[in-house]
């Protein structure tokens, strides 16, 4: 599934400068794509415009080459699992009814859970190694099996993209790299993953596709040697900065220096 | 518990609420009196009491408890927020300050839609006031903040049904303090035919949206990405419960934290899910007022409790408990 913005400006009432700026991206189908850049760069206003959350001023946003705007509601939940940055949950709720979630758009209102949505809750739980804790109440999960969670509901969707913004923030490594080995067998078994970012190397290292961000507008973009480079960065990130080859993995790797 | 099991024993606990709601009070009547004059027979003064007096007193407590709860429910979805409640947010004062316009200026005569129609217009500006000064700080919907709201609202809101009585003629005055604080005395045939009318299609129309519920219960942001039509379903919603609200303060005055206690009761027993919280809380609601009218009928016999002050003596303990809870896990 192809998602594709071609000169898109999304601009949020009360703000001078625009969210984004004549953006354009292209994810091709079935890769893992990262879209990176400083805090307030236009990474989750570019989340939003592409899936319809916020109506973008000029430019098209289309997916599979039929612009968002035509997607009903429940075709497009059907087709990309999106995963915001934060949530907050309220009420009594467990692992496996919030999984349950991800099944919304198959179902009718009256209707109740046929062979087919138990079978893909259950394997988005497997997946993401939570049916142990699927009657958990998810208060009381941890915040790396709360992201799990989270990205379980998007795969019980069984979407053919993931959009996710920032999964792994807050993880540690251990977490982290699970959810970023999942995304990447999710990409190669032909998902499309549009993955929102603060982690350069990792990005780097799993990425086929980088894009980065700087005030609304395009810095860079190409594959992770196009984008992860020494000038690009520290002109973006306002940083002294020095890039490697990673011996371990052969991707490229940012280490920030000293401000003097 | 299975939700089966807790509706199951909700609709005994309601319908035998409704029997003890028709045999107490101030002459005590037997179970076979009451089925007797139900039945269209016995002594005439005992079918006078069930039929014209406890029967529609009771059954209005069975629906404006219901909807109180249901109400609550739907306004504590859509505001992510277990303490939302109709009272709480002033929009059982804005009905109110409707419903006292009607009574003072005497529209009465208008026709029987014109206080539940006052009261829902008053309810709608009660939402409208409360989000706006809500949603003024800033975009994101803090809890301190949507209370503070509430408060502030409710506390015009009895400015103005004050500022309305004191220039009312006294008999107006004597039948409107004791509506403000909620009562099931006032209940005829016809209060109860009209409550049910506005209640129950509302309480379906509730129940058809508990799916949208369940994702916009936990964010308006997934829910959208998760297929839900955000707009349309909190536009709805919220208009619904309105009325649903406003029809009970027209009949019963105001009547707070039936919203508050029933539905938090329900999700401890059965969990959040809309599809079996929404019914659940409207049958526990039912038993609740129900049975809270009869205790004000009785506690001080021959004297009467208004029930709204009943309702907030149980209420407010609860409310400071989930409150401190609330503020304790940010």
């Amino acid at each position: 599934m192809r998602i594709s913005a071609d000169g898109i400006v999304v601009r949020y009432s009360g703000s001078a400068r625009p969210a984004l700026n004549d953006v354009s991206i292209e994810v091709p189908s079935g890769s893992l794509y990262a879209v990176l850049g400083p805090n307030g760069s236009g990474k989750s206003s570019l989340m939003r415009g592409l899936l319809g959350l916020h109506p973008v001023q000029r430019g098209h946003v289309s997916i599979d080459g039929r612009p968002t705007t035509e997607w009903s509601r429940r075709e497009l939940a059907r087709a990309v699992g999106a995963v915001t940055q934060s949530e907050q949950i309220s009420f009594p709720l467990t692992t496996r009814e919030l999984v349950a979630m991800g099944r919304y758009p198959y179902l009718g209102s009256l209707e109740r859970e046929g062979a087919q949505d138990r079978e893909a809750i259950r394997a988005a739980l497997a997946a993401c190694d939570l049916t142990e804790l699927a009657e958990r109440e998810v208060t009381t999960l941890s915040g790396g099996e709360f992201q799990r969670a989270r990205l379980a509901r998007a795969l019980a969707q069984e979407p053919r993209a993931l959009v996710l913004d920032e999964p792994t923030a807050s993880l540690d490594v251990g977490h982290e790299m699970t959810i970023l080995e999942l995304l990447r067998e999710s990409a190669d078994s032909g998902i499309t993953v549009l993955l929102i970012t603060h982690g350069l190397d990792m990005a780097a290292r799993f990425a086929d596709h980088m894009l980065l961000l700087s005030q609304g507008v395009v810095a860079a973009a190409g594959t992770p040697s196009d984008v992860v480079r020494e000038d690009t960065l520290r002109a973006v990130y306002g940083w002294p900065l020095a890039v490697h080859e990673d011996p371990a993995t052969g991707a490229p790797r940012v280490t920030p220096l000293g401000s003097r | 518990m299975s939700r089966w099991t807790l509706g199951g024993g909700l609709l005994l606990a309601t319908l035998a609420s409704v029997l003890l709601g028709v045999r107490f009070g101030s002459v005590a009547l037997s179970t076979a009196e009451v089925f007797g004059a139900l039945g269209g027979g016995g002594d005439p003064v005992v079918r006078d009491i069930v039929v014209r007096l406890r029967l529609p007193r009771v059954l209005l407590g069975v629906f404006v408890g219901g909807g109180l709860a249901i109400a609550g429910a739907t306004f504590q979805a859509l505001l992510r927020n277990p303490l939302a409640e109709p009272y709480i947010l002033g929009i059982s004062g804005g009905a109110s300050v409707g419903a006292v316009l009607v009574l003072a200026f005497g529209w009465m005569s208008a026709g029987s839609w014109a206080l539940p129609l006052a009261a829902f217009a008053g309810a709608i500006f009660a939402i409208f006031l409360v989000f706006r000064v809500a949603t003024a700080t800033g975009r994101a919907m803090d809890v301190r903040v949507l209370l503070l709201a509430g408060v502030v609202v409710a506390a015009f809101f009895s400015a103005c049904i004050a500022f309305i009585l004191s220039v009312s003629p006294a008999r107006t005055v004597q039948s409107a303090v004791l509506w403000i604080m909620g009562s099931l005395s006032g209940a005829t045939w016809r209060s109860v035919t009209l409550t049910a009318a506005y209640t129950m299609p509302a309480v379906l129309l509730l129940m058809s949206l508990a799916r949208p519920l369940n994702l916009l219960s936990i964010g308006e942001e997934t829910a959208h990405h998760l297929g839900a039509d955000v707009e349309r379903v909190k536009r709805i919603a919220l208009l619904v419960a309105a009325l649903i609200t406003a029809s009970g303060v027209a009949v019963a005055g105001v009547i707070g934290f039936v919203g508050l206690v029933v539905p938090h009761a329900v999700r401890l027993l059965v969990g959040s899910d809309h599809r079996a919280l929404l019914p659940l809380s409207f049958l526990a609601g039912s038993a609740f007022l129900t049975l809270a009218d009869l205790g004000a009928r009785l506690a001080l016999a021959p004297v009467e409790i208004p029930i709204g002050v009943l309702t907030a003596f149980i209420g407010v303990p609860f409310f400071l408990v989930l409150l401190r809870r609330s503020l304790a896990t940010p």
